[in-house]
């Protein structure tokens, strides 16, 4: 973070989404005894009769949810990232992606940016698994006006969506004239030597490690891929034929998101570029401050910005073979 | 009322014979818990549920969350009995390309909600009941639950939602027919004293022998007309009710019948 630049934590974009999207009265929002720190109190106090609080009931929060979805209502229903996505994954699973009802589930408090709660509430696992989900659609924005869009264009979209969102404040990206689409990833910064493309809080980490790279002469594309599924396929073939090294970025596991889900795209499509994942390598974290966390575990803006070196070297080698 | 009894009973046999010929040709599904759940469902469907069967969404209907979603082949039976689609396709069930899946699901017409893992019933229900309320709707919502999935966690979460916001348009239906898939549900995992558990949760409780046609009207209604908390009708019935080779035998929990076994049941459930 640059000092005196201004930040916001990524949920606090969720209370004001669900304000935005308030006057539909079909709009209903659930929460499992976290609506403080999720945000979305900020709706339930301001539309009680709409706000309901299920207790710590992440598994009969989400049958409910779908539930009040077969009647025609568009329920929110929020929790931490890991209670909602690992207590409740059978009912997001049955009753509501096989049931195809319209409920958004938005799981705060993700990745290691979690910090001292340690690794049972740092949930690294929940943008692999529900990317899984037939039907299932998932976001993860990287700033709190990003967020607060978010939630807007899911309320336009119907259909099962997950929103991943995570605890501390990070650097505010967008303002209000912020068009938010799902399905399309936002090219942040050009470079053609390699490129990044990241997601969450990871996005401005990689801003940073762009402008460090900048300064050895290095140019590198910065994009944030807020929706992973569906992923935008011709922005990630589009960069990776430009910049031929890609380097992806995530605060979870490296088995399975947003690294696979572009993986998967950039193997499809023939462009066998070098890739390097940053990420949680295949382990548990432990508790301490998310800068501390980023730094011991890889994801820190060094090294993304060592990340974009490894694969700038791999395609020299490729060139030269 | 008594004029009624007949044809609800006439109806009951239907979902029997229909349930067992599925079954059969499909050379797989479940049986038991089918039969044990024939009169709840007749009552349901030609006494107490309104509905259209030619407006299958109609938003004033009265819903029904069919939990244990493997006795699927009754309820099928029922829907196709009341219309909701001919009776032709129930040919097609657990077959490719069938609106008539293995366990309940919403390719089926009115089916609202994907079942088949047990205990996420009631919570739907309860979201049905809620969004009721919202609307001032006067729909009621009926869930029918197994003995053995009230072993599942889930739902006491919900029984405990559903007091909570005073969900008096929820009516629970347990087939407490004893069996589960392993054996008795008292054997496996006591799940008495039942009555008591959700009285103490704050429902009202309603208990009835499940294959008496007046007793089940009576409990229904008695049900619907008590205000202000959920009520429970905990019905006593029997796997595989009707055939005698079936009856309170666990292993035709999840076991087609052959020809042979096809033909006397019939016969039995024709002759009752
Ligand atoms: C969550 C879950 N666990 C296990 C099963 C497998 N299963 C299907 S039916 C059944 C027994 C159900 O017993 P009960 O609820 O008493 O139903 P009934 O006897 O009326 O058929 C089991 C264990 C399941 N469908 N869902």
């Amino acid at each position: 973070m640059q000092p005196g630049q201004k930040t916001a934590a990524i949920r606090d974009g969720y209370g004001k989404g669900l304000l935005r999207i308030a006057e539909d009265n079909d709009v209903v929002v659930l929460d499992a005894d976290l609506q403080d720190s999720t945000r979305s109190l900020q709706f339930g106090e301001n539309h009680p009769e709409r706000f309901f609080t299920m207790g710590i009931s992440e598994a009969d929060m989400v049958s409910t949810a779908a539930g009040l979805a077969t009647c025609g209502k568009k329920p929110y229903a929020s929790s931490f990232a890991c209670f909602l996505v690992r207590n409740a994954l059978d009912q997001i699973f049955v009753s509501v992606c096989y049931s195809k009802t319209n409920v958004k589930l938005v799981g705060s408090h993700a990745g290691l940016a979690t910090g001292e709660d340690g690794p049972t509430a740092q949930e690294i696992t929940d943008i692999s698994v529900m990317r899984s989900l037939p039907n299932m659609k998932v976001i993860v924005p990287a700033d709190s006006m990003q967020t607060e869009k978010a939630v807007e264009a899911m309320h336009k979209q119907e259909g099962p969506m997950y929103m991943r969102m995570s605890r501390m404040p990070t650097p505010i990206i967008y303002d209000d004239s912020h068009v938010f689409e799902i399905g399309k990833g936002y090219i942040l910064r050009e470079g053609e030597n390699a490129a990044i493309i990241a997601c969450g809080t990871m996005v401005s980490e990689s801003l940073k490690a762009a402008e460090e790279l900048e300064k050895e002469g290095i140019k590198a594309t910065v994009i944030n891929m807020s929706s992973i599924k569906p992923i935008d396929r011709e922005l990630v073939i589009e960069t990776a034929n430009k910049t031929k090294a890609v380097v992806t970025a995530e605060d979870h596991t490296i088995i399975g998101g947003l690294g696979t889900a572009v993986e998967e795209v950039l193997f499809e499509n023939r462009a066998y570029v070098p890739i390097e994942k940053i990420g949680v390598k295949d382990m548990f974290a432990e508790s301490g401050k998310p800068e501390e966390l980023y730094k011991k575990y890889g994801l820190s803006h060094d090294h993304i910005a060592t990340a974009v070196k490894r694969v700038i070297y791999r395609k020299a080698q490729n060139n030269r073979g | 009322m008594l004029a009624d009894a007949d044809r609800l009973k006439k109806a009951a046999k239907e979902i029997r014979k229909q349930s067992l010929i599925m079954t059969h040709d499909a050379g797989s599904g479940h049986p038991g818990g089918s039969l044990s759940c024939a009169e709840i469902l007749s009552a349901l469907f030609f006494y107490k549920m309104k509905y259209n069967p030619k407006d299958p969404k109609w938003p004033d209907r009265d819903r029904i969350v069919m939990s244990k979603g493997h006795a699927s082949p009754a309820l099928y039976a029922a829907l196709s009995e009341a219309g909701f689609f001919p009776k032709e396709e129930l040919k097609t069930y657990r077959q490719l390309n069938s609106r008539l899946q293995g366990h309940a699901s919403i390719y089926t017409p009115s089916i609202d909600i994907c079942t088949g893992s047990l205990g996420q019933g009631l919570s739907v229900g309860n979201g049905i009941a809620m969004a009721g309320k919202l609307d001032s709707k006067s729909y009621n919502v009926y869930v029918i639950m197994g003995d053995g999935e009230l072993q599942e966690g889930q739902v006491w979460e919900a029984a405990k939602s559903a007091a909570h916001y005073k969900l008096d348009n929820i009516i629970a239906i347990v087939d407490r027919n004893g069996l589960q898939q392993n054996g008795p549900t008292e054997k496996l995992m006591r799940i008495e004293p039942l009555a008591e558990k959700f009285h103490a949760f704050g429902w009202h409780t309603i208990e009835v022998d499940g294959h008496n046609i007046s007793e089940l009207v009576n409990g229904l209604d008695l049900a619907t007309s008590i205000k202000g908390k959920p009520k429970v009708v905990i019905a006593k019935t029997i796997k595989g009710k009707g055939v005698s080779f079936m009856e309170n035998v666990s292993s035709w929990h999840g076991k087609a019948p052959n020809d042979d076994q096809l033909k006397q049941a019939l016969s039995e459930v024709e002759a009752n």
